[in-house]
């Protein structure tokens, strides 16, 4: 029976060549741009290095402050992060890191953009960066302001070359040296809270992050619990935290910030009114629909046009003994079939879409790959596809009284 | 065989409304090869649809095997059809898409067959009508008459007990609709299979063994 169904789609499929190309095509197209998106959010979200204790994490990115005059809203203070945030109970350790920050450095004369950020002791001990060589910073250090950094794969290649030690070496940023303790894979750029080409104590800035008492800032930071069971408490002590500290100035009389999940704090705007949770997410659904549900309303439109042009085929089936069920079950094996076929296509398109993406590097250490999670997705995605635009013409013309079905031709 | 009572049909369409069939009661017997004649329009065809239970009437009864048919389901008609009926149309409606084995397998694949059950019984079909050396082709490389053969092949593959054949030699020169007739002949005498035949052609019709006239929809005959 189903070797029968093959050999008809089949046949149909090479005859309506035309039809057969928009199909395939708006398929592949459509998983195509599916499957490089979960790539990307799959790589983005989903990926977790640097920060595998995510889990038992809580990040605070942002704070916003309004009054009467309006309102500010930016990431915090190394003052706000140590002062309130440090005195909380339930986190074991707190990890602070300004955002990074670009500037030049100069190798053999030749500039070198560079993008560095400071980072307090505990971020090292929350943070499992792979240390190709060397390590972290100590509080000692950081304590004693010494000029010591930790760089990127990326950087060790680009400011020294191919050599396989650099420890002890030293790198020059806005004309200071460092002396370089360890090197650490990359992180794409899209983990911005924890990307950098160079890592420094925030004491060695030339700014002391540790004077004034202002609320707003360059940092961010990373509380984390001892177990996952804390976390809840964690972020209930942060938001009593929060009712109990004064306001920065007079000017404001209300002040919002949250202890948030990886994925709320990577998408979140600091904005309480329009949540860049709700933005992000709404944009996703929308996009993702945008881009299955038309192709998949013109493969219904195309599909119901090419079972009517078979309406003598479904007469003599039905003549012959064929139910409306067993039709309907026909229409949708060829439907699912021609899917595949599109939905392989598309697979194939992926790949290719995905290595042209990783070879033009759009996006510093962003190394795109399709798993089988991505995969899976995709073949599940195809089979919605196959059923929800065979669905409704298949079941249309079954219900076709034979007669009719007949004379039409 | 076959049995209706008072059959009337009635198309309505958004302005005029058709009497199709008025009052038809007709006795088939087991065994019988009937034809029916008459002027376009008057009905024939719709009369043959109703005893092949491919259309319905508006009213009156259809027996066949003596099982009334009016509260069958989709799925009890269709496998009513598929064990018991065999159709044959001017047009031959052969599937283009698939080759003339296939076509002919296509009532088995509504039965509870095996692959080689099947292309061992349209093999046997299509020797009857003398194509056993055309399997392999599709329909439209064949000529009319033989496109014929392989519907009539197809109605046949499944043995059943009544052949509906509208305008079987409708589309075919003389000498092709004379062979065609002899295949039905043959089967009605050899296999027993009781026939209904449409057919403008007197010469087919008194081959047969009854004579049934329309005029408007109303038996004359
Ligand atoms: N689907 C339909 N809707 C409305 N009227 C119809 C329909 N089918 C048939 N008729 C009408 O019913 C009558 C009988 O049609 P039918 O096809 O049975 O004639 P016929 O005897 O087979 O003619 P022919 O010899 O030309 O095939 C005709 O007047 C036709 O116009
Ligand atoms: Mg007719």
């Amino acid at each position: 029976m189903l070797k029968n169904y093959f050999k008809i789609a089949i046949a149909v499929l090479r005859r309506r060549k035309f039809f057969t190309f928009i199909s395939l095509f708006g398929i592949s197209f459509t998983l195509t741009i599916l499957l490089v998106l979960t790539a990307f959010l799959d790589k983005v979200v989903g990926d977790s290095y640097p920060d595998r204790k995510r889990d038992r994490s809580l990040y605070v990115t942002h704070l916003q402050e309004s009054g009467k005059d309006g309102q500010s809203s930016s990431t915090l203070s190394y003052y706000f992060l140590n002062h309130f945030v440090g005195s909380l109970k339930t986190p074991v350790k707190l990890g602070i890191s300004s955002g990074y920050e670009g500037t030049n450095t100069y190798v053999n004369n030749k500039k070198l953009a560079v993008n560095y950020k400071y980072t307090n002791a505990d971020y090292w001990e929350i943070m499992e960066y792979d240390f190709t060589e060397g390590k972290a910073f100590s509080k000692q250090q950081i304590d004693n302001a010494d000029k010591v950094a930790v760089i990127s794969e990326d950087m060790k290649r680009d400011y020294f070359g191919d050599i396989p030690s650099v420890v002890g070496k030293y790198i020059e940023a806005d004309n200071v040296k460092y002396r370089v303790i360890g090197v650490v894979k990359n992180v794409p750029i899209t983990s911005y809270n924890l990307y950098s080409d160079i890592y420094l104590p925030y004491t060695v800035s030339k700014t002391d992050f540790t004077k004034g008492k202002g609320y707003l800032g360059d940092f961010t930071g990373v509380m984390l619990a001892k177990s996952t069971d804390d976390v809840p408490r964690m972020r209930d002590e942060y938001d009593a935290m929060m009712r109990r500290i004064p306001m920065e100035s007079k000017q404001f009389n209300k002040m919002y910030s949250h202890a948030q999940s990886y994925i709320r704090s990577y998408v979140e705007t600091g904005n309480e009114s329009s949540s860049g949770v709700t933005i992000v997410f709404t944009a996703i659904v929308i996009f993702v629909l945008l881009v299955t549900v038309l192709p998949t309303l013109n493969l219904v439109n195309i599909n119901i046009t090419r079972i009517m042009e078979r309406s003598s085929e479904i007469g003599v089936r039905k003549a012959f003994g064929a139910s409306s069920g067993t039709l309907v079950y026909q229409f949708l094996v060829e439907n699912i079939i021609l899917t595949f076929l599109g939905g392989l296509i598309g697979v194939v398109l992926s790949f290719i879409a995905i290595q042209v993406l990783n070879s033009f590097r759009l996006i510093p250490n962003l190394v795109l790959s399709i798993n089988f999670t991505v995969l899976g997705i995709g073949l599940l995605v195809c089979f919605f596809f196959g059923l929800l635009s065979g669905v409704y013409p298949a079941w249309r013309m079954s219900k076709l009284n034979v007669v009719t079905a007949l004379k039409a031709q | 065989m076959i049995r209706l009572q008072n059959i009337e049909k009635v198309y309505r369409t958004d302005t005029i409304e058709t009497l199709a069939l008025n009052s038809i009661s007709l006795d088939v017997a087991k065994g019988e090869f009937l034809s029916i004649m008459g002027p376009s329009g008057c009905g024939k065809s719709t009369l043959l649809n109703i005893m092949g239970l491919l259309d319905t009437p508006s009213k009156g009864d259809i027996k066949i095997s003596d099982q009334k048919t009016d509260h069958l389901s989709d799925k009890q008609l269709a496998q009513f059809r598929n064990q018991k009926l065999g159709f044959i149309f001017q047009s031959y409606h052969l599937i283009n898409d698939l080759q003339v084995l296939d076509n002919v397998e296509l009532p088995l694949l509504y039965r509870n067959t095996t692959a080689k059950e099947r292309k061992m019984l349209a093999t046997e079909a299509l020797e009857k009508v003398g194509l056993s050396n055309r399997i392999k082709h599709f329909p439209t490389q064949l000529s009319g008459g033989q496109r014929q053969r392989v519907a009539i092949a197809r109605a046949i593959v499944g043995r059943p007990e009544i052949i509906l054949a509208d305008e079987p030699t409708g589309n075919l020169d003389s000498a092709m609709g004379n062979e065609i007739m002899d295949i039905l002949i043959n089967l009605n005498r050899n296999e027993g299979t009781t026939i209904i035949m449409v057919t403008h052609d007197e010469n087919m019709a008194h081959k047969t063994h009854r004579l049934v006239r329309l005029f408007d929809g109303s038996q004359v005959q």
